[in-house]
C-alpha cells in the first residue's frame, strides 16, 4: 500500500544522502519525496511518499527513526490530514482546442503562468486525484513537459500523535 | 584560552577516558600526530594497516566494553579502515574512526588523498561526521562517543579536515549531548513484560536465544537467574556466546547453522521462544517460514528495527535487556507462583536425550590432527580462563563448538560480517586492553594472511598473542560447500603456497612451533600458550577433509541437520558399491 511519510530532520549537511541512501540501500521505494526548511532553519520538514506492505513500511518509519539527524516521523496515512502537490504542465493545443484548455485551467483552479503562439504553461495545485485528473484532461490536448513537486502533506489540527 | 584542533581533539579524547589509539600516519593528520609525539596519557599504537588499526581496536572494544579509537590518514587510510568499520557495524562494536581530511577548501576538487569517506561509510556507521568549523568539534566529539556506545553501540566516524587542526578557538568541554534526534529507549513497557511473563508461566517448552545484546548489556547475571528460576534452557548466538555459562546444565551451546543438534530441536520443538539482544540472523533461523513453527515469540531488543524485521513476534519489547530481564524477574517472582521444576521437568528431559542422541562430535585419530582436537586441548589446558579471537571460515565454528565459554566478552569473532582477517589483529586489541590475559586467535591459514602484518604490532608492543593456526592448506569453508554441494569440484579453494609459518613468525621477531602429529599436539600448546612469553603463531597441520557438522544445508529448517555419522555411511554404502 501506498503510505505518505512526514520528517522534521536536522537541517544538516548530509541528511538528505542519508535517508536516499537508507531507501536504496534497504530496497524500499521512493514514489516522491519533498524537502523545504522549517520555521526554524535548524530543521526541514520531509514528506516522502513509499509503498510497501505493513512489515515494510514499519521497518521504513523504524529505520528513519533510528537516523540520528531524524527528529520526528509520522506516517501521515494513518491520520486526517491534508496533502498536496503542485505541477507546472506545458500543453501545445490546437487553436481550437485552445479555449477548452483555458475552461479547464478555470474548472481546476489551475493559473496560466506562460503562454506562446503555441503553448500554455500551466500551474495545478491539489491532492494526487485532482493531480492525476488534470493530467488525464490535459493528455489529448499535448502535454510538452511536466515538472511535478511531490507531495507534501500535514496533519490536520486535533489529530497530532 | 584559545586551542588548536589537534589540541582540543587529544583533550577530548582524555577526558572521554581513552587511553589507547591504534592508528597510522600519513600527510592530513600529522598535526595530530604531531601532538601525540611526547604525550605520556595518550598512546597510538601503531599497526601496519589501517584496516587492522580498526579490528585492534574493535578487539579492545569487545573485550572491554569501552569504545575502540583509530586515528589514520585521509585517502587510502580511510578507505583501509571500511572493512573494519563495516565488522564492527553488524556486530554493534562501540567504534569513534577519525580521519584526516584534505583541507575544506580543496574538499570536491579531487584533491590529493581525497575520499568521501563520510560518503563511503554512512550506510556502515552509526553515524558520521565531517567537521568544518574548529568551533564544532568539541562537540562533535562528544556526541560520537555518546552515539557509539549508548542504545545498540555502532561505529562513529570523525572527517577532519587539515585546516580545521590547526584551526584555533576556545576550548569549551559540552558536559552534556544534545541530540534531538537520537534517545534510546532502556527501560521496557512494563505492560508487555507482565505479557511475558504470563506467556512464560504458560509455556510448556520454552528456550531462551541469548544473543550479542545480553553481553552489551550486561544482562548475565539477570539471564542466569530468569533461566535458573524458571528452569528455561538456553542457546546463545555465536554473538551471545559467553553471556551463559556453556557449562550450566540449562546450556544448549550454539542455535543455527553449526549449532547443536539439541538447540536446534528445541527451538523447532518449543512452544516459546525468548528472544534477547538477538536479531534472527538467517545463519541462526535458515528458512524463516519453518523456523520454530510453533512457537510464541517474546523479542526484546534496544533497537526496534531488529523486532519483526525478520520472524513475526507475538511480545515486542523495545529497551536494554538488562532492565527488562529485572522486570520480568521480579514479575515472575511476585505475580507468579510456578511449580517450575516440575512443570518443566518432562521438557528437559527431552532436552537430555535430544544431548544423549546427538552430542557435538568428532572422530579422533592416532596419525592425523584433528582441528576439533586442537580446540579441544586449548579448552582442557586453560580450563577455559583465556579469551579467544577467531578469523572466519571452519576454524571459527570449532573455536566456537569445542571450546566451552563461561565468561562473557571472551569469545571474540565476526559474526555479521564475517571478516577474514579479523581475529588476529582483534586478539591484539584484546590483549592491549588485558596485558596478563591468555588471549588466543584461533586462525585458518587463509584468514591470518589477510592481516598477518600485525605481527610487527605484536611484537614490538611486547603482546604475547597466541596464534593458532588450523592449517589445512585449504579455504577450508569454501572446499566444504564445494565438497557437499558442488561435485568436490574444488574451484580456487586450494591455497597450493602456504608460507613456512614458523619462519614467517620467527623472521619478526616472534617464536614459531609447529605440529605435524597428533602426539605433538598438547606439547606445542604448553610450550606456545604457557612457557613461551611472546607473540607465537603455532601451526597444526590439521587433516584437511574435515568437515564442520553438524550442517543445516542452505534453506532447510534448522532441524533438518547433516552429521558426521551420515557421512560415514555414506562412504560405506559407495565403498560397498564399488566391491559389488
Ligand atoms: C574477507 C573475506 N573474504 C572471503 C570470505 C569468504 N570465506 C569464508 S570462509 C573462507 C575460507 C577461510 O579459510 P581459512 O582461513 O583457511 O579457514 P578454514 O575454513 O580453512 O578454517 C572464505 C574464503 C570471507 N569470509 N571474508
Ligand atoms: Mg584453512
Amino acid at each position: 500500500m501506498r503510505h505518505t511519510i512526514t520528517l522534521l530532520v536536522e537541517n544538516k549537511f548530509g541528511v538528505l544522502s542519508r535517508i536516499s541512501g537508507l531507501f536504496s540501500g534497504r530496497g524500499y521505494n521512493i514514489e516522491s519525496l519533498s524537502v523545504g526548511e522549517e520555521i526554524d532553519p535548524k530543521y526541514s520538514q520531509m514528506t516522502i511518499v513509499t509503498t510497501g506492505d505493513d512489515l515494510i513500511i514499519e521497518q521504513i518509519t523504524k529505520q528513519l527513526n533510528k537516523l540520528v539527524d531524524v527528529i520526528k516521523v509520522t506516517d501521515v496515512t494513518e491520520f486526517e490530514h491534508v496533502e498536496r502537490e503542485m505541477i507546472i504542465i506545458k500543453v501545445t493545443p490546437k487553436p481550437e482546442k485552445k479555449s477548452e484548455v483555458l475552461n479547464l485551467a478555470g474548472i481546476f483552479r489551475g493559473r496560466v503562468v506562460d503562454s506562446s503562439e503555441n503553448t500554455y504553461t500551466i500551474e495545478v495545485t491539489g491532492d494526487e486525484k485532482k493531480i492525476e485528473a488534470f493530467i488525464g484532461l490535459m493528455k489529448p490536448m499535448g502535454i510538452k513537459d511536466l515538472v511535478r513537486t511531490g507531495k507534501v502533506a500535514i496533519l490536520r489540527e486535533g489529530y497530532k500523535k | 584560552m584559545k586551542l588548536t584542533g589537534s589540541e582540543i581533539l587529544i583533550e577530548c579524547l582524555k577526558r572521554e577516558g581513552v587511553k589507547h589509539i591504534f592508528g597510522y600516519p600519513g600527510g592530513v593528520v600529522l598535526n595530530i600526530f604531531d601532538m601525540l609525539y611526547e604525550d605520556k596519557d595518550l598512546k597510538l599504537i601503531l599497526t601496519r594497516h589501517e584496516q587492522g588499526a580498526v579490528h585492534a581496536a574493535d578487539g579492545y572494544a569487545r573485550a572491554t566494553g569501552k569504545p575502540g579509537v583509530v586515528l589514520v590518514t585521509s585517502g587510502p587510510g580511510a578507505t583501509n579502515t571500511v572493512t573494519g568499520i563495516a565488522t564492527a557495524s553488524m556486530d554493534s562494536v562501540p567504534l569513534v574512526v577519525i580521519t584526516g581530511q584534505v583541507p575544506t577548501m580543496l574538499i570536491g576538487n579531487d584533491a590529493f588523498q581525497e575520499a568521501d569517506i563520510v560518503g563511503i561509510t554512512r550506510p556502515c556507521t552509526k553515524h558520521n561526521y565531517l567537521v568544518k568549523d574548529v568551533k564544532d568539534l568539541a562537540e562533535v566529539i562528544k556526541e560520537a562517543f555518546h552515539i557509539a556506545s549508548t542504545g545498540r553501540p555502532g561505529p562513529v566516524l570523525i572527517d577532519l579536515p587539515k585546516d580545521v587542526t590547526v584551526g584555533k578557538t576556545d576550548f569549551i568541554w559540552p558536559e552534556k549531548v544534545g541530540l534531538e534526534g537520537y534517545k534510546p529507549k532502556y527501560e521496557g513497557n512494563k505492560w508487555m513484560i507482565n505479557q511475558a511473563a504470563h506467556l512464560i508461566e504458560k509455556a510448556r517448552k520454552p528456550v531462551i536465544v541469548a544473543g550479542g545484546g545480553v553481553i552489551i548489556s550486561g544482562a548475565y547475571k539477570e539471564l542466569k537467574e530468569l533461566a535458573e528460576h524458571t528452569q528455561i534452557p538456553v542457546t546463545t548466538t555465536l554473538m551471545g556466546i559467553g553471556c551463559f555459562p556453556e557449562t550450566n546444565k540449562l546450556s544448549l551451546g550454539m542455535p543455527g547453522m553449526h549449532g547443536t543438534y539439541y538447540a536446534n530441536k528445541a527451538i523447532q520443538e518449543s512452544d516459546l521462544l525468548i528472544a534477547l539482544g538477538m536479531r534472527f540472523d538467517d545463519r541462526v533461523t535458515s528458512k524463516t517460514d519453518s523456523f520454530a513453527p510453533n512457537a510464541s515469540i517474546i523479542h526484546v531488543d534496544i533497537d526496534p528495527t531488529s523486532i519483526r524485521k525478520n520472524v513475526r513476534v507475538d511480545i515486542p519489547i523495545v529497551g536494554d535487556v538488562k532492565r527488562v530481564l529485572t522486570d520480568l524477574n521480579k514479575a515472575l517472582k511476585t505475580e507468579i507462583k510456578g511449580q517450575w521444576g516440575a512443570v518443566r521437568k518432562a521438557w528437559l528431559k527431552q532436552i537430555d536425550e535430544w544431548k544423549k542422541e546427538r552430542p557435538l562430535t568428532y572422530t579422533k585419530s592416532d596419525t592425523t590432527i584433528k582441528p576439533q582436537y586442537v580446540v579441544e586441548k586449548i579448552y582442557e589446558l586453560t580450563k577455559g580462563d583465556a579469551i579467544i579471537t577467531t578469523e572466519v571460515g571452519q576454524n571459527q565454528m570449532w573455536a566456537a563448538q569445542f571450546f566451552k565459554y563461561d565468561v562473557p566478552r571472551t569469545f571474540l569473532s565476526s559474526g555479521g560480517l564475517g571478516t577474514m582477517g579479523f581475529g588476529f589483529p582483534a586478539a591484539i586489541g584484546a590483549q592491549l586492553a588485558f596485558p596478563d590475559k591468555l588471549v588466543i586467535d584461533v586462525a585458518g591459514d587463509g584468514s591470518i594472511q589477510m592481516n598477518i602484518q600485525e605481527l610487527a604490532t605484536a611484537v614490538l608492543n611486547k603482546l604475547p598473542v597466541k596464534v593458532v593456526i588450523l592449517n589445512n592448506g585449504f579455504l577450508g569453508m569454501v572446499r566444504q560447500w564445494q565438497e557437499l554441494f558442488y561435485g568436490e569440484r574444488y574451484s580456487y579453494s586450494h591455497l597450493d603456497i602456504v608460507p613456512d609459518f614458523v619462519k614467517l613468525a620467527e623472521s619478526y621477531g616472534a617464536a614459531g612451533l609447529r605440529a605435524t602429529k597428533p602426539s605433538e599436539v598438547e606439547d606445542v600448546l604448553k610450550e606456545g600458550l604457557f612457557k613461551i612469553k611472546k607473540t607465537v603463531f603455532m601451526d597444526f597441520k590439521v587433516d584437511w577433509k574435515e568437515k564442520v557438522y553438524p550442517m543445516v544445508p542452505a534453506g532447510a529448517p534448522i532441524d533438518h541437520m547433516l552429521f558426521e555419522e551420515d557421512e560415514a555411511k555414506e562412504e560405506k554404502k559407495k565403498k560397498l558399491k564399488v566391491v559389488k
